[in-house]
């Protein structure tokens, strides 16, 4: 029987109007990998940050021991002291500096005040090693894709001595490929001794690699299950309180004419102009249609759906959109709404929304004109009427419409962003990794808001990283790779080998 | 599938606790709250002159320039910049006012006109620099401050242009007519030979006070009217008692004050005009599709434009805004000083910025009310007038001035922590 190293006892955490945590028990082995799941908002980042000190002790209530010792931090210093670090779900770079700066952000290789460099991009090097990752460590964060930032917070703490790693969701923003390698990075670590705590609402990574599993919602635990209790299923039944026989809703598709037309799409790079992102895409979406785009990380996907939205990235952007078979003026975001687009961003926190604000504003700020007169007033009852269905039917979990969206769990805040678009009533929407961070209770529900609009007869483009997802939903799917669409494949025909080799192939094309 | 988490306040719509009404209502009024404590202190500490009608009446005829740019720095610093040149903006064509309308003899109210297009021109220039060229607005408005401070400079040619003509300095010195007649309530003391000795009795300018009684009439019919909507579409509404106690207490206080003002010689014109301005950007930043975009702009840049915000060109109107402001501003304070010096404006910009962050607005943009700008300056301009009648040195008022925009900040951040 392994010795237990961290024992959570009846925590209580409050927001105002909000109790996230209700009398939350979690204990922890020595050496194992411990998985956290629960729906959006269930209470899984707000235990983590109790744990670690972001919220210090006196803010909650109930104990907290470790390695045998009771534990009440102040502060994520405290805790790291003890050697339990915390990788937060939105990273936590600094991304105008190098590698071997952020590292360190806060634990320089110092004496006296004075950064000994040398020492630090050496041990920087050493640490890179650790995590498989080879990069120079004077790099700018700026310059590497997501996965490679997710390991160099890795390495960022295993610069601290580390005993306890807790990771919240790692992995939503990873392509398979990089999350692969980061849980294979997690079993090569349990097998040096490190115990570590996993967020994830990646079911089959969960099963993968975790010893024991917790589940809570709505703010309580509700069982913690050993490794060989572990399936699917069985979270899913625990998580949402009830079976779920599918995880994808089903649909007769009514597809009609075509309605939406991108042709000869070319966009560079907006600081590098030679350089071309996107290289002649042709694609088109029908009314009724659930399109799916495939493709690894920086395939050019959300690229692409960004310079036809309003040009909002890139330079030197060439081609023609149609819609309803004319041609459709999509150069400022202000027209590309008008045409009857919408682009939910894959970037919440960043694209998304406005975090000081509340879900109300939110939801309303793309169609203003929707909630108010011709002469630009606005309507504030009509305004909290549409916030208030939208919040009920995208089932935002929040105390009012008033929530700041700053404090609402991640999932529920893709949910705002979601509203937000759906209220600007388009006739095609891109929707860039919509599911990303979404608990599979709520994806189904998501899936199911898409399906609807579908058999309202608007088209919709879905992006996603998630192979299964894509499979599960769309009509037909392109394959992206390297700023080219690289196959299309009709949906029951669909699998993610013929994805996978259809990326293959446009490579070894461009190869040749 | 997932258990909605009801809240108490949805499970029954129709009413607040007690408690959160409170609450929140403590928040909203604890600016009004914080001027009334102050001004009761300097009532205290001045022997009663702060109070007296004609000292109101200075206090607003002294901070109405203030307030009037606070409007527009208000815009600008929830839009996410800031506007350092404001004071050297006002002080620029308070010059130009005077070159035009003492100098080449131009109608006041043309000449009026042609100062504000000034003002939105300037406004538009720094507004294109910041908003189209990306430049800081920082560094476009420190350039602006010198550059303006230079040609009022120049313009002027270090001698003082006034005085202006009488129409034009009614702006800043003339009252609204009273068109009822005074209102003798006490009949003043009579002196030995018959005659009313000055300063005794009470005699109220009447139409000042029916000003007041139209103006809390309106508050509370718009005050019942969102009430009603409230009910009508099932939203929770405050207590009653809780609305009527409010509604009645910003009555006495507008009321008091109008009394006082009626007790002297009525409304200033500034007054008016400062009123109705404000009422104004109360009405674009809470109802309108303009200033809800500003906000929107000011908390995350990068998603409002990707709402489909045109964030270059809001920018740019909100500096233009800015600048017809301060050329209103200008216009008032050479009114008031009835000529344009080569030091007008010098300084303005820090008591214009300090006023909005007073008011509990953000440095980092997205967060700010007009009315809270507005109590702002108000707090601002009654430490200097009570200051001033105290007799403390100007040096040590600049020290707490000072001091309470910082300690009113860190209250404000600390309330904000712990809610
Ligand atoms: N600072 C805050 N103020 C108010 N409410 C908050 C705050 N932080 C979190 N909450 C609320 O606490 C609850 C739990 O949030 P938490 O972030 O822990 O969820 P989660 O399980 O991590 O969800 P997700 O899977 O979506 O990340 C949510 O209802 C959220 O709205
Ligand atoms: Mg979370």
């Amino acid at each position: 029987m392994a010795k237990t190293i961290l024992e959570m006892r009846g925590i209580t955490k409050t927001f105002p109007g909000v109790k996230a945590l209700q009398d939350v028990n979690l204990s922890v082995q020595e050496g194992e990998i411990h998985a956290i799941v629960g729906e959006n908002g269930a209470g899984k980042s707000t235990l983590m940050k109790v744990l670690s000190g972001v919220y210090p002790h006196g803010s909650y209530e109930g104990e907290i021991h470790f390695d045998g010792q009771e534990c009440r931090f102040n502060g994520i210093h405290d805790s790291e002291r003890v050697g339990i670090v915390i990788i937060h779900q939105e990273l936590a770079l600094v991304p105008l500096l190098s590698i071997t700066e952020n590292i360190f952000l806060g634990n320089e290789q110092a004496k006296f005040g004075v950064i000994d460099w040398h020492s630090a991009r050496s041990r920087a090097k050493k640490l890179l090693a650790r995590v498989g990752l080879s990069e120079n460590p004077d790099t700018l964060i700026t310059n590497i894709g997501v996965g490679k930032q997710q390991l160099v917070e890795i390495a960022k703490a295993l610069s601290k001595e580390v005993r306890l790693l807790i990771l919240d969701e790692p992995t939503a923003s990873l392509s398979e490929k990089d999350s692969q390698a980061l849980l294979d990075l997690l079993l090569e670590f349990k097998r040096q001794g490190m115990t570590a705590i996993l967020i994830s609402h990646k079911l089959n990574e969960v099963k993968k690699v975790a010893d024991r599993v917790t589940v809570i919602r709505d703010g309580r635990t509700i069982e913690t299950m050993d490794r060989d209790d572990v399936s699917e299923d069985r979270i899913i039944t625990s998580m949402v309180g009830r079976t779920m026989d599918d995880r994808y809703p089903t649909r007769t598709p009514k597809i009609g004419e075509t309605i939406f037309e991108v042709k000869d799409w070319v966009v560079h790079h907006p600081l590098h102009p030679d350089r071309q992102i996107i290289k002649g895409i042709n694609l088109s979406v029908r009314k009724g249609e659930v399109v799916g785009i495939a493709g690894l990380m920086g395939a050019g996907r959300t690229e692409f759906a960004m310079s036809v939205f309003g040009r909002s990235y890139g330079t030197k952007v060439s081609g023609e959109v149609l819609l309803h078979g004319k041609p459709a003026d999509t150069t400022t975001v202000e027209k590309a709404v008008a045409a009857g687009l919408a682009y939910a961003t894959e970037d919440r926190k960043t694209y998304g929304l406005n975090l000081i604000d509340h879900i109300k504003h939110n939801v309303t700020i793309a169609n203003l004109p929707g909630v108010s007169s011709k002469a630009g007033v606005i309507d504030d009852m009509s305004e909290l009427k549409v916030a208030k269905d939208f919040r009920k039917r995208t089932n935002i979990r929040s105390s009012s419409v008033y929530q700041v969206t700053g404090n609402l769990s991640g999932g529920n805040q893709q949910k705002v962003v979601l509203s937000k678009w759906l209220f600007s009533n388009p006739d095609v929407l891109i929707l860039d990794e919509p599911t990303r961070g979404i608990d599979v209770g709520a994806k189904y529900e998501i899936y199911t808001i898409i399906n609807k609009l579908a058999d309202e007869g608007k088209g919709i483009l879905v992006i996603s990283s998630e192979m299964p997802e894509l499979l599960g939903i769309c009509d037909r799917i392109y394959v992206l790779n390297e700023g080219r669409i690289v196959g299309e494949l009709a949906g029951h025909e669909a699998s993610q080998e013929k994805i996978m080799r259809a990326i293959v192939r446009g490579e070894e094309k461009a190869a040749s | 599938m997932t258990t909605e988490t009801v809240t108490p306040a949805e499970a029954a719509p129709a009413r607040q606790s007690m408690r959160d009404a409170l609450k929140e209502n403590l928040r909203e009024y604890g600016l009004v709250l914080a001027l009334i404590v102050i001004m009761v202190f300097f009532q205290v500490m001045t022997n009663g002159i702060l109070f007296l009608p004609v000292n109101l009446t200075n206090v607003v005829l002294q901070n109405s320039y203030i307030i009037v740019m606070a409007l527009g720095m208000l815009l600008v610093i929830v839009a996410g910049h800031i506007d350092l040149s404001v004071g050297s903006v006002a002080g620029f064509v308070g010059a130009v006012a005077a070159v035009l309308m003492v100098d080449y003899g131009w109608n006041p109210l043309l000449a009026a006109a042609a100062c504000i297009a000034v003002g939105a021109v300037i406004g538009g220039a720094q507004g294109y620099f910041i908003a189209y060229m990306k430049i800081p607005s920082f560094i476009v408005t420190l350039a602006g401050m010198l550059v303006f401070k230079g040609l009022l400079l120049a313009l002027l040619g270090g001698r003082s242009v006034g005085p202006f003509p009488t129409e034009f300095q009614l702006l800043s010195a003339g009252f609204i007519p009273d068109l009822i007649g005074r209102w003798t309530i006490v009949a003043p003391t009579l002196n030995a030979s018959g005659n009313p000795i000055p300063n005794t009795g009470i005699a109220l300018h009447s139409t000042t006070m029916v000003i007041g009684v139209l103006v809390v009439a309106l508050m509370f019919y718009l005050a019942t009217r969102t009430r009603r909507a409230q009910e009508r579409h099932g939203h929770e509404t405050e207590p009653f008692g809780l609305f009527l106690v409010k509604n009645a207490i910003m009555a006495v206080i507008i009321m008091f004050l109008m009394y006082k003002f009626a007790s002297y010689r009525g409304l200033p014109n500034v007054l008016i005009v400062m009123g109705l301005l404000t009422a104004l950007f109360v009405f674009i930043t809470k109802r309108m599709t303009f200033g809800r975009r500003i906000f929107a702009m000011g908390g995350n840049i990068k998603a409002a434009a990707l709402s489909g915000i045109k964030t270059e060109r809001l920018t740019f109107y909100v500096f233009v805004i800015m600048g017809m402001l301060a050329a209103l501003a200008g216009l008032i304070y050479a009114a008031r000083l009835n000529q344009a010096t080569p030091k007008a404006g010098a300084g303005m910009e820090l008591d214009v910025i300090a006023a909005v962050f007073v008011g509990g607005a953000s440095a980092m943009g997205g967060v700010g009310e007009v009315a809270g700008a507005v109590i702002g300056a108000f707090i601002m301009g009654v430490m200097n007038n009570g200051m001033g009648i105290m007799g403390i040195n100007i040096d040590w008022q600049q020290v707490i001035k000072g001091l309470v925009l910082l300690g009113a900040v860190a209250f404000d951040l600390y309330n904000k922590k712990k809610a």
